[in-house]
């Protein structure tokens, strides 16, 4: 009730609009802007959606992949097996990296200012330049060949600035009174990082994996080359394997699996919607605390 | 014993600390000592600026100027596409969108950045290629397919890094703005932008960025013809595209001739990054 004072009626603001014709150009190219953006994002997924939950049969997801049934199941498994592999090697990475830049560098060290243009410069790097140096390093020169552990590494590489930073965002939010007050009671510095700050900032690092788990899960270009296009569940992780993405690049670029590649893209779609509910609770859970 | 775990633990932090940097001398000495050669050996002029590309003639001539173009080609038309909606978007985020609105539509704008690439592709391929060939004629796979599409992806880059640049403006110049008789708008479009201008243009460099590095979804609509461009409605093949495409069989000179390739791309984007940088360093001061 108290800014009762500034309250404008729509009466108001039309006659205000109509008395400057340039002001509702720009508002009404705003607002058409706005409608335009979201009605893309809702047709792209209505699209898909639509065209591709008739086609979701039980066939495509039998256990073996043949070039008859062109089952996803294997994909799935594949990329979970992926997904699993990349954040064991980049998680703790990102997060020693991120603690050592916040509780241990000393302020003004050249070395975190080092790092994080690194970093910078990481999380610029397109996808199909990871997909290069992967096969360059992990396919050729270490003798891996098209094999999970060789994508998954080069993956491990291209997430490792989001952990990093996410984690560093999230630590840095922990008040400094509750490392004081933990130095204050007798512990070091090692048990303080583990035992008070790293749990207070746990939703924040749970976003950042959450929101790689989403970009491995729809990466294709650094992929291709790295972990290579089998279609089957590898017997070891050195082995050649597909994952979901790569199975719905496969499937539409054939050209002749145009239904089933609207059944993949669903499937592929949906963990990803799943993948972003999941990140958004969890940062929603940062910002209440 | 609890002073050495205290040493060890240092120790591991900073070892992992100098993994990040590792990497990014790996990737640039990978690159580079496999790539740089090739370039050597075609010679600098006839492989940047080169107008054919035809690894399997004899002699095989490795110009990769029309894929240059391409990129620089798609990459303009997703900046026409994509760069005043998103704008528009994230002036309509900032300073129209109601509270409650505003709380479906933010995650609906990470949605559209968190959708893959290959999904996009897919979209475009059974989408928008079909339309451009039933309105236009031709193929439907071109530039104007892949512009469309690459502008609509690089919406949510741009929207979320110009909103956080126009409420980064203080809240004061648009009220004295206010105070001062002009009308919503015109605060907003003379008062707020200019102040965000560098924001904004570092949201607009990093979806260049973005573009120039996609890969998946321009194969996919963009027809892949490695010729100079042609027109509008007409395939065309971007760096990207070039190395995914022959990566698969290429073999000795035409496979460093690939590699090279990527070292032309990864050279871009070091350029892209670096003025990202400067504009976003220039915005927090």
């Amino acid at each position: 009730m108290t800014d009762a004072i500034n309250n404008v009626t729509f009466a108001d603001k039309l006659k205000g609009y109509l008395k400057n014709p340039a002001s509702m150009v720009l508002m009404l190219l705003v607002m058409i802007s706005a409608v335009i953006t979201f009605a893309v994002l809702l047709f792209i997924i209505a699209y898909i959606v639509i065209n591709g939950v008739p086609n979701l049969t039980p066939e495509l997801f039998s256990i073996h992949y043949t070039t008859e049934n062109v089952s996803m199941l294997p994909s799935i498994i594949n990329t979970f097996i992926m997904t699993i592999c990349a954040l064991v090697i980049a998680v703790p990475l990102g997060i020693f990296t991120a603690i050592y830049l916040v509780e241990y560098a000393k302020r003004g060290n050249k070395l975190v200012s080092v790092i994080g243009v690194t970093a910078e410069t990481l999380s610029g790097i397109p996808s199909i330049v990871y997909g290069l140096f992967g096969m360059l390093f992990f396919v050729t020169y270490l003798k891996w060949g098209y094999s999970i552990l060789a994508g998954a590494c080069t993956l491990a590489i291209m997430i490792l600035p989001l952990i990093m930073r996410t984690t560093e965002e999230a630590l840095k939010s922990v008040s400094d009174s509750y490392r004081e007050a933990s130095f204050g009671l007798g512990a070091g510095r090692l048990r303080t990082v583990f035992k008070v700050v790293l749990p207070a900032a746990v939703p924040g690092i749970l976003a950042g994996i959450i929101l790689a788990i989403g970009r491995i899960v729809g990466e294709t270009a650094a992929l291709i080359y790295t972990a290579g296009t089998v279609a089957e569940v590898p017997s070891n992780l050195m082995s050649s394997g597909r994952t979901l993405a790569i199975h719905t690049y496969v499937l539409s670029s054939e050209g002749l699996y145009t239904n089933q590649a609207y059944a993949t893209a669903v499937v592929l779609l949906a963990i990803v919607l799943l993948i972003n509910i999941l990140s958004s609770a969890a940062a929603k859970k940062l910002a209440s605390k | 014993m609890k002073k050495y775990r205290e040493k060890i633990m240092g120790g591991v932090f900073f070892t992992a600390a100098l993994t990040s940097i590792l990497a990014v001398f790996l990737i640039c000495l990978f690159l580079f000592v496999n790539g740089i050669p090739a370039i050597g050996k075609i010679g600098v002029f006839d492989f940047l600026l080169g107008k054919t590309w035809a690894p399997s003639n004899s002699p095989a001539s490795y110009g990769i100027f029309p894929m240059i173009l391409g990129s620089i080609y798609i990459t303009a038309g997703a900046v026409i596409v994509g760069v005043p909606i998103g704008i528009l978007t994230s002036i309509f985020m900032a300073k129209y969108c109601p509270k409650k609105l505003y709380k479906i539509l933010k995650p609906a704008t990470e949605l559209l950045a968190g959708i893959p690439s290959v999904v996009y592709g897919f979209f475009g391929l059974v989408a928008i290629v079909p339309l451009i060939r039933t309105v236009f004629g031709g193929t439907g796979s071109s530039i104007l397919a892949a512009s469309l599409l690459l502008g609509i992806m690089i919406l949510p880059t741009i929207i979320g890094v110009s909103e956080s640049a126009i409420r980064a403006v203080p809240e004061s110049y648009y009220e004295g703005s206010l105070a001062l008789g002009a009308s919503h708008e015109r605060s907003i479009f003379k008062a707020v932008l200019p102040a965000a201008k560098s924001g904004i243009m570092a949201g607009v460099v990093l979806g260049i960025g973005r573009a120039i590095g996609e890969t998946m979804a321009v194969i996919m609509v963009a027809g892949n013809q490695a010729r100079m461009p042609a027109g509008l409605l007409k395939g065309i093949r971007t760096l990207t595209a070039n190395i995914v495409i022959e990566m698969g069989y290429a073999a000795e000179l035409h496979r460093e001739a690939l590699i090279a390739t990527g070292v032309v791309l990864f050279i871009f984007i070091l350029i892209i990054n670096l003025c990202f940088s400067v504009l976003q360093r220039r915005d927090k001061k």
